[in-house]
């Protein structure tokens, strides 16, 4: 018996299923996204923490303000330099950063991330104190 | 103490550690980066095409597919199609189902001597249960993966990751797979460990890929959950991989270059291995030749030219003898076949007779 034909067809599939990606993107160089600061953003000058901080840990940040301010009902944060904010995405965060569409979702579509926050926290009329 | 299994764990950690001081230490980035990863996949490729080849260029002299059902026979008998196939279509969900649902795992059974000496066959469907867990908690990181290497995401890969995470808790999302893929590695890994038997005949090249998968996950729900990293970086560094024009980003963590490393090793050691049987399943005779064994000739591909004494030739050269002894003969020779046929049964009748004459 002899199914060399066959065996050649399953692995010539394999070799174009494994290497799907080197074909999918032709060789070319997608260029790496870069986030940009908002004038609002620009005019604060710095973040709640760090820069380097803020790109790897800031899902973790909103994470744990959200615990925080949903379970212990603690409003407020003073971070290290002594500076006190409002926990909140759309009030805090997205004041400075309200340019979503070249700041967040240019990196958050580049990983192929779809945080579920803003299904919610977007848009929503401003409390009032 | 088992060497087997100390060997293979100090190995994987000593493969982390090497990823880790390389690039932490001595900076050699661009070396874990890219060189090796490249090496990888070349050696992957390559060793992978040699294999089936190898496999391929065996010659399959007999049919030796298993029977687990009743071959088709009379047509008022029902022929099991699919455990006993007679047809190449019968073949085709054969093995699909064997590929996508390990039905000869299905079948494992193990044998226990009860208390009163009696033995008992059982089925038993950990392993089956666990293997299922594993492979496709693993096909679907390996699937979620492509994110990294594909630009822009296709949206088939968007609604893979959403099943994924649908149950929407963690932040990060967390995903199912990731965390089945580690529970399945351990679940395997302690049934090699702690079933005495399983124990005894697992070697070094069993524990191994355990133990190099197990580290794969760790180390990337590590990154996903807990010490976090650049991701955007990280996608940079395997875009540049898949078209051809390689960066490598700075302020990359090292955790990262010890999972690559880890997925690196698994890729080269890949074809030289037992996880070859990606590629083997299919090439299982027992599974994928159909049950004709009698219904079609099958002539052995080596058969070299056996000279032959046939029948016919042997009564053409002892005929004479034959018919003088009694011997039914197919072919009486020409002159007076009635007159000898009748006085040769007649001298096997009354030999002593014959004598006297």
């Amino acid at each position: 018996m002899n199914d060399k034909g066959k065996i050649i067809t399953g692995l010539v599939i394999f070799f174009i299923i494994f290497t799907f990606p080197f074909w999918y993107n032709r060789g070319k160089a997608a260029s790496v996204p870069e986030p940009v600061l908002s004038p609002t953003a620009k005019k604060a000058g710095e973040c709640v923490r760090s820069k380097d901080y803020m790109k790897a840990e800031h899902m973790q940040l909103l994470d744990d303000w959200r615990d925080t301010v949903v379970r212990d009902g603690q409003r407020m944060v003073t971070n290290k330099h002594g500076k006190e904010f409002e926990m909140s995405l759309s009030n805090t965060c997205m004041n400075c950063h309200d340019n979503k569409a070249e700041f967040c979702d240019r990196c958050h579509n580049y990983a192929s991330v779809r945080p579920y926050c803003w299904d919610c926290h977007i848009d929503n009329p401003k409390e009032i104190k | 103490m088992n060497d087997k299994y100390m060997y293979s764990l100090i190995a994987v950690f000593l493969l982390a550690l090497l990823a880790y001081l390389g690039v932490e230490a001595a900076g050699m980035d661009v070396i874990f980066g890219v060189v090796l990863p490249y090496v990888a996949v070349l050696l992957f490729i390559g060793g992978f095409v040699w294999r089936v080849m190898g496999w391929a260029s065996s010659a399959v002299p007999f049919r030796i597919p298993t029977t687990c059902g009743q071959q088709k026979s009379f047509d008022w008998i029902e022929p099991a199609r699919v455990d006993n196939p007679s047809t190449t279509w019968g073949v085709v969900v054969r093995m699909f189902l064997e590929i996508v649902t390990f039905r000869s795992l299905f079948r494992n059974t193990r044998m226990k001597v009860k208390s009163d000496g009696r033995i008992t066959y059982s089925l038993e469907l950990f392993l089956w249960l666990g293997a299922l867990a594993f492979h496709y908690a693993f096909l679907t990181t390996l699937v979620r993966h492509f994110r990294f290497f594909l630009e822009p995401v296709p949206i088939c890969l968007q609604w893979l990751e959403n099943l994924d995470s649908f149950m929407q808790f963690g932040l990060p999302v967390v995903y199912m797979s990731g965390v089945v893929l580690l529970a399945a590695v351990v679940y395997l890994l302690l049934r090699r460990l702690l079933i005495v038997q399983v124990r005894y005949i697992s070697l070094a090249s069993d524990f191994f890929p355990l133990f190099l998968i197990g580290g794969i996950a760790f180390t990337g729900i590590l990154m996903r959950y807990l010490s976090k990293v650049d991701i955007v970086g990280i996608k940079s560094l395997t875009m540049g991989l898949v078209t051809f024009h390689p960066v490598v980003p700075e302020g990359i963590s090292g955790l990262f270059y010890v999972h690559l490393f880890f997925v690196t090793v698994l890729l080269a050691y890949f074809p030289f291995s037992k996880l070859m049987h990606l590629g083997g399943v299919f090439l299982s005779p027992t599974r994928n030749l159909p049950t004709d064994t009698r219904a079609r000739r099958h002539i052995n591909p080596w058969n070299y030219p056996v000279h032959v004494h046939t029948y016919e030739e042997y009564e053409d050269e002892f005929r004479e003898k034959m018919i003088d002894v009694g011997l039914p003969v197919d072919k009486m020779p020409e002159p007076e076949p009635e007159e000898e046929a009748a006085s040769a049964a007649a001298e096997a009748e009354t030999p002593e007779a014959g004598e006297k004459e």
